[in-house]
């Protein structure tokens, strides 16, 4: 288990690496020079200064060059700084966000899955009935709404129409620090964010069901005289389970994508609106640090997917 | 086919079914099963007759899409409600305590309580039987403690025991295997001690041997046999093959179309076929060196013209009549009855004595 | 014991005379009897038609009525009147031309493009193939929506470029189905005697690839037009995809990113909200009904 463990995060780190020399190519093709960033326009620079300027950023320096230059520097927790006038250290605008985005993360994916997994076996083993009709019907709207749809109409009704819920942020400006404040600024983007997902995992979960309910091993325990309750429960919910954990991994892994527009609509201090804040100033140090730790989250959820799917599947050699 | 009919012979008739006053363990009496195939309504077998006595064996052999497997799941009741029903007939079931009961009648509930139980099943495929990500043990221990009210460890012990007495070595390592670990003929083989687990007192084996090799399969039956005569169970045991058939069955009922054609004991059956069908299908199995033989003339495998008729369109009298040499208007009209061609020997087609 | 088969005993069923028809006119059939499919259809082709000749008959999207500003919907603005005083109603119209075309023209481009590459890649060489899928699992890796935020910080907005964008990002997932489904068929034998008979891979990709994964080609171009509405929204939504005052469904969603619109004016973004999703449940209804009817199994019931 653990070589096979340490082999995935070896798998895992290269493909980040891949993805660095990606993101630093595409980011270095803007059309612009990259020295224009660090001047202010309204100092008047001579052509030497920039010169000199350029040499100490290693800008003068070969692309592959610069490159490896940027990777050790990232190796040694050095991300860059911002371009913004503050010039906060990346890493630190990164670490400072990176809470906040995790905790809205993972409460929408732990209601998403409980709630998703739960509908798509009452969905499947209720084929065909009312209930399973309007299960799939709200699943296939939560599926086709964009997260920012579903964020403002949320927002819209939760909060300007019905008054439940705070219209924003994280916590309440200039009050101290209560766990109700927060969870009750978490629950609503949280919420959104778990509509989408548990409509994919009902989906998956409703599918693979339908499929295992007419393996020959559930007629088998059918013909043992189990009943029906446990064959579901204990028969066909873990072989259902086995394909739908990788493509729970996988959504997991590329929702930051909708947390994106939820971040944004509702104001959230995560990575989310860091990274849409910093492609609208065009503030690359930040957009590459905070790409490469979306990345690295990505790569993380597929690393725990198979494992977690080599612990549920028995034919999973992991040794 | 003669060295095949003599072994058939060589066994001892069950005891228990010697005497006309043994109560047959199941009596199926005009079994109809209907399929529902978009709004219509299709029999899918029809006034399916058959008895088997305790410690015989009844072979229900035909070919694919004959209703022979759709006749042992509607003893079973194990059909998909949404699909199908049972349409008439009643199905008579004696059970361990000497009860006997409608299973066409018999509520959810009490079907429960009989399979697994009373009624033991072996299904073919025993690697897609056996649920993969579940130890052997503890679906092999799944009936003790769910009928029985074992505890897991005495059931854990009685599973050890199955194990050994199916033939596995080293059992208790095997209980604690998972399915992927095992071979075909030791999947068989953990399937059965599953379906003998709580002693049942009927066993229905559908097309257990179909899916393995030619070796297992002998040994599989020979297990198969000898616990039959250990147990003194009835057993069902269905097949498309004649060999198997002769094999290990006592009596014999030819399927065709959802219908019953010929029933009887195996070698009145195989030496003097009283059924049109039957007869074709003795002249076409061929014998070992047959083919090789048939090939060096040139000459192909004697064949039944045409092919089974679908679910959709069966013809509404005889059900083979379109590829019968034998057919006659009469043939065609209405299915023939079931006719006793003497000494139990029943068969459905009305020139039966012309044969 | 000896096999004494019954099955092997009947002849081969000389089956009776079915109609014999290509497989991509029975799917066609299929796709026709599926009543949700041709909902979605139905529904979609009236929007389509709504999108492209209402705007010659209702107003010029850009015509401002100092007179009607923020009106809610009624005589004279059926859907109401925005901010400096344009009609709701013209602007979602003229805003889903441009969303149709923008997800239109990516998606004919990278379908074309993940063909392409996906069908290059095993006629390619082992060299070629194995980089080709290196950099296809790395597009994979990233979300969508960040490669897309990278790209556009980038190009910047503009309709030109979100369509490159969303191209440049679609195309992965295409290619490595179409590249599994000719890595089987690279084994059949007429490929093996195409390609004895000396024909070059453009030949064996246009005259074999394509024909081969027609139906892998449709599902996605239609589930991808329903993507692409979707990442162009989210694009301009966040203000990086099409620039106003050009209108999009999603620009017009980007209203609502202010407070004011969202609480006392919801008929300027609800309508563009609701036109996405509708016609994103529609292709998807549309895409669902042909993979269905281009599955292999369905010949079977």
């Amino acid at each position: 288990m653990l070589r096979y463990t340490l082999k995935r995060l070896a798998a895992g780190a290269a493909m980040l690496i891949a993805l660095s020399m990606l993101v630093f190519i595409l980011l270095r093709l803007a059309p612009g020079d990259p020295v224009d960033a660090y001047i202010d326009p309204m100092v008047k620079m001579s052509a030497a200064d920039m010169a000199r300027l350029r040499a100490e950023l290693g800008l003068d320096k070969p692309l592959p060059v610069q490159y490896l230059i940027w990777l050790r520097d990232v190796l040694h927790g050095d991300f860059g700084r911002s371009l913004q006038r503050t010039g906060e250290p990346v890493l630190a605008l990164i670490g400072s966000r990176i809470g906040p985005t995790l905790l809205l993360m993972l409460s929408g994916f732990g209601i998403a899955i409980i709630f998703g997994l739960i509908a798509g076996v009452v969905s499947a083993v209720k084929r065909g009935s009312v209930r399973d009709g309007t299960l799939l019907a709200v699943a296939a709207v939560g599926v086709s709404s964009p997260a920012f749809l579903t964020a403002l109409i949320g927002l819209y009704l939760f909060s300007v129409v019905l008054h439940w819920a705070p219209s924003g942020g994280m916590l309440t400006p200039a009050m101290p620090f209560s766990l109700h404040d927060l969870l009750s600024h978490l629950i609503l983007p949280a919420l959104i964010l778990a509509f989408y997902q548990s409509a994919l995992v009902t989906r998956y979960m409703r599918s693979s069901m339908l499929e295992v309910l007419t393996q020959d091993y559930i007629r088998t325990a059918r013909a043992k005289g189990v009943r029906e309750n446990r064959i579901v429960s204990h028969h066909a919910v873990r072989n259902a389970l086995l394909p739908v954990v990788t493509l729970i991994g996988s959504t997991l892994g590329l929702a930051v994508g909708g947390a994106i527009f939820i971040e944004s609509v509702f104001n959230w201090p995560g990575m989310g609106l860091l990274l849409v804040n910093a492609v609208e100033l065009r503030d690359y140090p930040v957009i590459m640090g905070s790409t490469l730790v979306i990345g690295a989250w990505v790569i993380v959820m597929n690393i725990a997917t198979d494992l977690v799917y080599a612990v549920i599947d028995p034919r999973v050699k992991v040794s | 086919m003669l060295h095949m009919t003599d072994m058939t012979e060589a066994r001892p008739a069950p005891q228990t079914a010697s005497g006309p006053s043994a109560e047959p363990t199941l009596r199926v009496r005009g079994l109809t099963t209907v399929f529902r195939i978009g709004r219509r309504e299709m029999p899918a077998i029809e006034n399916v007759d058959l008895e088997i006595a305790p410690g015989e064996t009844l072979a229900l052999v035909g070919e694919s899409g004959s209703g022979k497997s759709i006749t042992s799941l509607s003893v079973l009741r194990l059909l998909p409600g949404a699909i199908s029903r049972i349409g008439g007939g009643e199905v008579s079931f004696r059970d361990r305590e000497g009860r006997v009961r409608d299973l066409v009648s018999a509520g959810g509930e009490e079907m429960r309580r009989l399979r697994g139980n009373h009624i033991g099943t072996v299904f073919q495929e025993p690697m897609s039987c056996l649920n993969p990500v579940h130890r052997i043990g503890d679906q092999i221990a799944e009936p003790l403690i769910l009928h029985l009210g074992l505890s897991r460890r005495a059931a854990f012990e009685r599973v050890v025991e199955l194990l050994a007495a199916m033939g596995i070595p080293d059992p208790a390592r095997r209980a604690r295997q998972y399915p992927h670990e095992l071979s075909g003929g030791m999947s068989q083989r953990a399937t059965i001690a599953m379906a003998l687990a709580c002693d049942p007192v009927l066993l229905i084996a559908d097309e257990p041997t179909t899916a393995l090799d030619v070796t297992t399969q002998a040994q599989i039956l020979r297990l198969l046999q000898d616990l039959q005569k250990t147990h003194g169970m009835a057993m069902l045991f269905v097949t498309h093959n004649f060999g198997v058939v002769a094999e290990i069955a006592h009596r014999v009922a030819v399927m065709y179309a959802g219908h019953v054609v010929e029933q009887g004991r195996v070698a009145d059956v195989f030496r003097h076929p009283r059924h049109p069908y039957t007869r074709g299908l003795m002249t076409c199995v061929p014998q070992p060196g047959d083919a090789l033989a048939l090939r060096r003339a040139g000459q192909a495998l004697p064949t039944i013209q045409g092919s089974v008729p679908s679910i959709t369109d069966r013809p509404p009298g005889c059900p083979f009549a379109p590829r019968c040499a034998l057919a006659v208007d009469a043939c065609r009209a209405a299915v023939p009855a079931m006719e006793d061609t003497g000494d139990g020997h029943l068969s459905r087609c009305i020139r039966w004595s012309e044969m | 014991m000896t096999d004494l088969n019954v099955e092997t005993a009947i002849a081969p069923a000389p089956r009776r005379k079915v109609a014999r028809r290509g497989p991509i006119v029975r799917a066609l059939g299929r796709f026709g009897a599926n009543r949700y499919a041709m909902t979605g259809l139905a529904v979609f082709g009236l929007t389509l038609a709504a999108v492209v000749l209402m705007p010659f008959v209702w107003k010029d999207p850009n015509g401002i009525d100092l007179l009607a500003i923020n009106k809610p919907p009624g005589a004279g603005h059926p859907l109401g009147t925005d901010g400096i005083g344009r009609d709701v109603l013209a602007r979602l119209l003229a805003g889903g031309r441009v969303s149709l075309l923008v997800a239109g023209v990516s998606t004919l481009l990278s379908t074309a493009l993940g063909f392409f590459i996906g069908a290059l890649a095993p006629f390619g060489g082992r060299f070629a193939d194995a980089a080709i899928m290196r950099v296809v699992d790395l597009a994979m890796t990233l979300p969508p929506v960040i490669l897309l935020l990278v790209l556009a910080s980038i190009t910047g907005p503009g309709i030109v470029p979100t369509i490159a964008v969303i191209s440049l990002l679609s195309w992965p997932l295409l290619s490595r189905m179409v590249r599994s489904r000719l890595l089987e068929l690279r084994e059949r034998d007429f490929i093996i005697f195409a390609r004895g008979a000396g024909a070059g891979p453009w030949h064996l990709v246009m005259r074999h690839g394509l024909p081969n994964t027609i139906d892998i080609l449709v599902v996605y171009a239609t589930l991808q037009v329903a993507n692409a509405i979707l990442l162009e929204a989210g694009l301009s939504f966040l203000g990086l995809g099409v620039p106003p005052p050009a209108a999009s469904w999603g620009n017009m969603l980007n209203a609502a990113r202010s407070t004011v619109v969202l609480q006392s004016y919801p008929w300027q973004w609800m309508f563009a909200g609701g036109a996405i999703v509708l016609t994103v449940v529609c292709i998807n209804l549309i895409g669902d009904g042909l993979r269905d009817a281009f599955d292999p199994r369905a010949d079977l019931e």
